[in-house]
């Protein structure tokens, strides 16, 4: 039994990997290899898909589009959950647990029902086609996870520090940060994270508030993929792009995802 | 623990407040708005009252995609739940394999939601996928564009491999925060393996895996890319579960009013099923 | 009950062991004896916690054997040791109440239910627990969940050891004397060895019969808390027990005394030659002040003098040497410069450290 043990991640990384693997496996063949033969690896190895998305300014220029909403996303969920996430761990106020859970509910709205109405929205005030449309629309479910996440960090530093900064005579902003911020630096990182991670993944919102100027690559993918037939080894290569900036992410944040999982408190 | 009263928090909460409104209360408020009216396509509106709503509760084809979206969320939550607690339990505590581990099966949380429908495609496509090649190989007859029961393996199998690594995770978090005296005296009391899981490693699992349980039941509940993508909600309806059905509706047909009134009804279900879950979450966290 | 013998006990954590600094534990030859209180006392990575853990069975020795009751347990897992474990931090399962807490260790041993209520009926009524058996345990007090871990331990009769691994450092200051007074009394009462690790002096000192001093993973000296007091083996053992230490002076060794900048002082061990770092060591007890003109003792100026309730401690410069001496409320201390009474038969001379035989070192 115990000896054993060691085989159920090893297994389970097995599967989380074949998928990923054939995609790769796909990427670098032929159409008619792919097509052609069933084959394990590629026969005839060939660069020309990724070759084909570096020199085509409507493939690469949707990884720019993702990036840049994704960035944009980020700062501004995580720059204003602080401050209420501070609210929230340090003070008591009329309403605070409805309006906490208020909050959650928008990490629960099914992103489908608001996609018509947020067209409409974003387009009426002007928005429509821009990075900063996304990056606003993704923080209806980033806010409120940024702020979960970080009200477990901050609930876990002794008021303490708040008070014993107050009696040395920091103004609040100061206090907050010069001294509060770098406390809770990993849980920063965690929120961050966790932004970067469901705003990079969600493509319903971001294809219906973009069409040409902001268009993500995720959705570039779908109309290849359903405009010019089967060109599977395209999209294979297009798809396997879009798992570097996560891997890279996940990379570096690899020594905090075990703590910063436990949101802070367990 | 002990907060001081101060009303004027509430200028912390502000911007977010903006922020999420703008993002929330609008767009709701037309969904509301579409719910009880009538429209013949000329961009004029008439009152239509609840009859929106009385159509789609009463409607067979709302029945079935409610029904094929509880037993896709409770399935995948029985496997998903259960199977990330062992694989968690079985994880290396410490060493060089923690990281390794870590970072390969935090991977499929990272891939747009899209692209994972199209990972799958062609894996388990029966002509060109590894799966559907190996599975046919096998003398199983296996197309999951032409079978019903293969499309919903393939999508649960998707699921899987999409989420259950975000259990893990939170569960190995829960595991790695319980200090080592805890294990030390277990073993001095003559705990058996089964009983260091009950009394000591779920209790600590607890608060971190009602978060999974939360999680996952309010993201099944949405999803809509990625069995989309693998699926399109067929063959005929037999995958198409509340979001497509609802997007269908929307943007394929046009009927917005009963889109807006089946969204609304969705939204509650999903509210109050989350509510439950959170107040118990809270009220067992306060004792 | 048990007795316990540690022979030849050394560990490693690392894999590299050439140096001394390598071992966590050095060498140990040590014998408990059943029924005894005894405790560890050393500052913090000193090697005491390592060697718990090599008792209790949650950690192998590197070498050596640990025996209970001459039955060599060395490779035995923790639960067939039969030994009990109070840890830094409370440990308790928090889903279960105080009553279930208790009897978990018996009814993993597949104990008789009704034999169950009833140990752990005695076993709280000794702690004071019995009116908290309904209650969850995680709503307990530090105090209370430090009396459950220790139940754990105490509800099975076959237990050999008790150990406690630094059991107040969570426990409220007013609450840590009554905590410790009742392990002092439960010791009396149920007569089992306990072993009891702490870098408190006064814990240590107030609990036990007997103190192992350590340091740098080896033990310096065993002994009576007055044996550590008036006789230290060490001048570590001088530094790290009273208040304030020993005072510890480079000297060098001229016909049977000692030289101390220029000033002879007799010694109480007779030593006739000694090699290595030689100092003597004395206690701030055993040195009487007196005033410039007197006839005798070791010209020194005066510091500073602070004030400790009952007496008052003098520091005092020697060539740039700080030598303290306690003096009692009422003694008039002089302004200028006074003169140092050493008691003979308390200043002792070490060499490297170690405290020099009889007769010296060759």
């Amino acid at each position: 039994m115990r000896r054993l043990s060691p085989l159920v991640p090893a297994l389970y990384i097995l599967f989380v990997m074949l998928p990923i693997y054939w995609l790769l496996n796909m990427s670098f063949k032929t159409t008619n290899e792919i097509l052609g033969d069933f084959t394990l690896w590629p026969r005839e190895f060939t660069l020309e898909n990724y070759i084909t998305i570096f020199s085509d300014p409507t493939w690469y220029m949707g990884y720019v589009n993702s990036l840049a909403y994704v960035t944009i996303n980020t700062v501004i969920s995580v720059t204003a959950a602080l401050p209420a996430a501070y609210a929230f761990s340090r003070y008591r106020f009329l309403g605070d647990k409805h309006l906490f859970f208020w909050l959650l509910t928008n990490r629960m709205a099914p992103v489908a029902v608001f996609a018509l109405p947020f067209f409409q929205l974003y387009s009426a005030v002007g928005l429509f086609d821009t990075h900063l449309a996304v990056a606003l629309a993704h923080t209806l479910f980033n806010i409120p996870l940024a702020v979960w996440i970080l009200e477990g960090f901050m609930s876990g530093v002794p008021r303490q520090l708040d008070e014993t900064a107050y009696v040395d005579g920091y103004s609040f902003p100061h206090f907050f940060v010069r001294i509060f911020l770098p406390t809770i630096a990993a849980g920063i990182g965690v929120a961050c994270f966790f932004c970067f991670m469901f705003s990079w993944v969600e493509l319903l919102l971001a294809k219906t508030l973009t069409a040409v100027e902001a268009k993500p690559i995720a959705a570039t993918m779908t109309r290849t993929a359903s405009s010019s037939g089967y060109e599977l080894g395209l999209l294979a290569a297009a798809g396997t792009l879009t798992i570097v900036p996560g891997a890279f992410v996940i990379y570096f944040v690899r020594n905090y995802i075990a703590k910063g999982f436990a949101l802070g408190r367990v | 623990m002990n907060k001081t009263v101060n009303h004027k928090a509430w200028f912390l909460v502000l911007p977010v407040l903006v922020l999420v409104a703008f993002n929330a209360f609008i767009p709701l408020m037309t969904v509301v708005n579409y719910s009880v009216q009538e429209t013949f396509g000329d961009n004029t509106f008439f009152w239509a009252g609840l009859i929106w709503f009385e159509d789609v509760l009463h409607s067979e084809r709302f029945h079935a995609a409610l029904v094929r979206q509880l037993t896709f969320t409770f399935t995948i939550l029985a496997i998903e739940i259960p199977l990330g607690v062992v694989i968690a339990l079985t994880m290396p505590k410490r060493g060089i394999w923690v990281p390794v581990c870590l970072v390969t099966m935090a991977l499929p949380l990272l891939i747009p939601w899209n692209v994972v429908g199209a990972i799958w495609n062609i894996f388990a496509l029966p002509e060109i996928g590894l799966l559907g090649q190996v599975l046919n190989g096998l003398g199983i007859d296996y197309n999951f564009t032409r079978q019903p029961g293969a499309a919903w393996f393939t999508l649960i199998a998707m699921d899987v491999w999409h989420w259950t690594s975000l259990v893990v995770l939170l569960a190995y978090a829960g595991l790695v925060s319980i200090p080592d005296a805890f294990y030390q005296a277990a073993k001095i009391d003559g705990a058996s393996t089964w009983a260091i899981f009950r009394h000591i490693q779920l209790p600590k699992m607890k608060r971190v895996l009602t978060i999974a349980v939360l999680l996952r039941f309010m993201d099944s509940f949405n999803i809509y890319t990625e069995p989309f993508v693998l699926t399109g909600g067929g063959p005929g309806n037999s995958t198409t579960l509340l979001s497509i059905d609802l997007v269908k509706l929307a943007l394929g047909q046009f009927d917005l009013g009963p889109a807006a009134a089946m969204s609304l009804i969705y939204f509650l279900i999903i509210l109050a099923l989350s509510w439950i879950f959170y107040t118990l979450m809270m009220r067992d966290e306060e004792r | 009950m048990a007795k316990i013998t540690l022979a030849g006990v050394r560990h490693s954590y690392g894999s590299t062991r050439d140096d001394r600094a390598d071992w966590a534990l050095q060498h140990l030859d040590e014998t408990w004896e059943d029924g005894g209180a005894y405790a560890l006392l050393g500052p913090s990575g000193c090697g005491k916690t390592t060697l718990l853990n090599i008792v209790s069975g949650l950690l192998r020795p590197t070498e050596g054997r640990v025996l209970f009751d001459d039955r060599d347990v060395t490779d035995q897992p923790p639960d067939q040791r039969h030994i009990a474990q109070v840890f830094q931090f409370p440990v308790i399962y928090d889903t279960m109440t105080v009553h279930d807490n208790l009897a978990f260790p018996l009814r993993n041993r597949g104990v008789d239910e009704t034999r169950v209520k009833a140990r752990v009926r005695e076993i709280a009524d000794m702690l004071e627990l019995t009116d908290m058996l309904g209650r969850r345990a995680r709503g307990l007090t530090a105090d209370g969940k430090q009396k459950i871990s220790l139940g754990r331990g105490l509800v099975r009769e076959d237990v050999n050891i008790v150990m406690f691994d630094e059991p107040l450092t969570v426990i409220d200051p007013h609450l840590k004397w009554q905590l410790r007074s009742k392990l002092k009394e439960l010791h009396q009462r149920v007569g089992l060895t306990m072993v009891y690790v702490t870098h408190d002096q006064t814990e240590a000192l107030t609990f036990a019969e007997q103190v192992m001093v350590m340091n740098e993973g080896q033990v310096v000296q065993i002994g009576t808390p007055v044996d550590l007091f008036e006789c230290p083996q060490h001048t570590f053992v001088g530094h790290f027990i009273g208040s304030p230490g020993m005072n510890v002076l480079p000297c060098t060794l001229e016909g049977g005394k000692a030289v101390v900048e220029g000033h002879a002082i007799p010694i109480a061990n007779p030593v006739t030659s000694a090699a290595g770092r030689l100092e003597i060591g004395v206690r701030p007890e055993f040195i009487d002040l007196a005033d410039r003109g007197a006839e005798t003792g070791v010209p020194v100026e005066i510091l500073k003098v602070s004030d400790a309730g009952r007496y008052r401690v003098v520091h005092t410069c020697l060539n740039g040497f700080v030598i303290k001496a306690l003096v009692s409320e009422g003694v008039e201390i002089p302004a200028d410069g006074a003169r140092l009474a050493l008691a003979p038969e308390k200043t002792r001379l070490y060499a490297d450290g170690w405290l020099v035989p009889d007769g010296g070192t060759p």
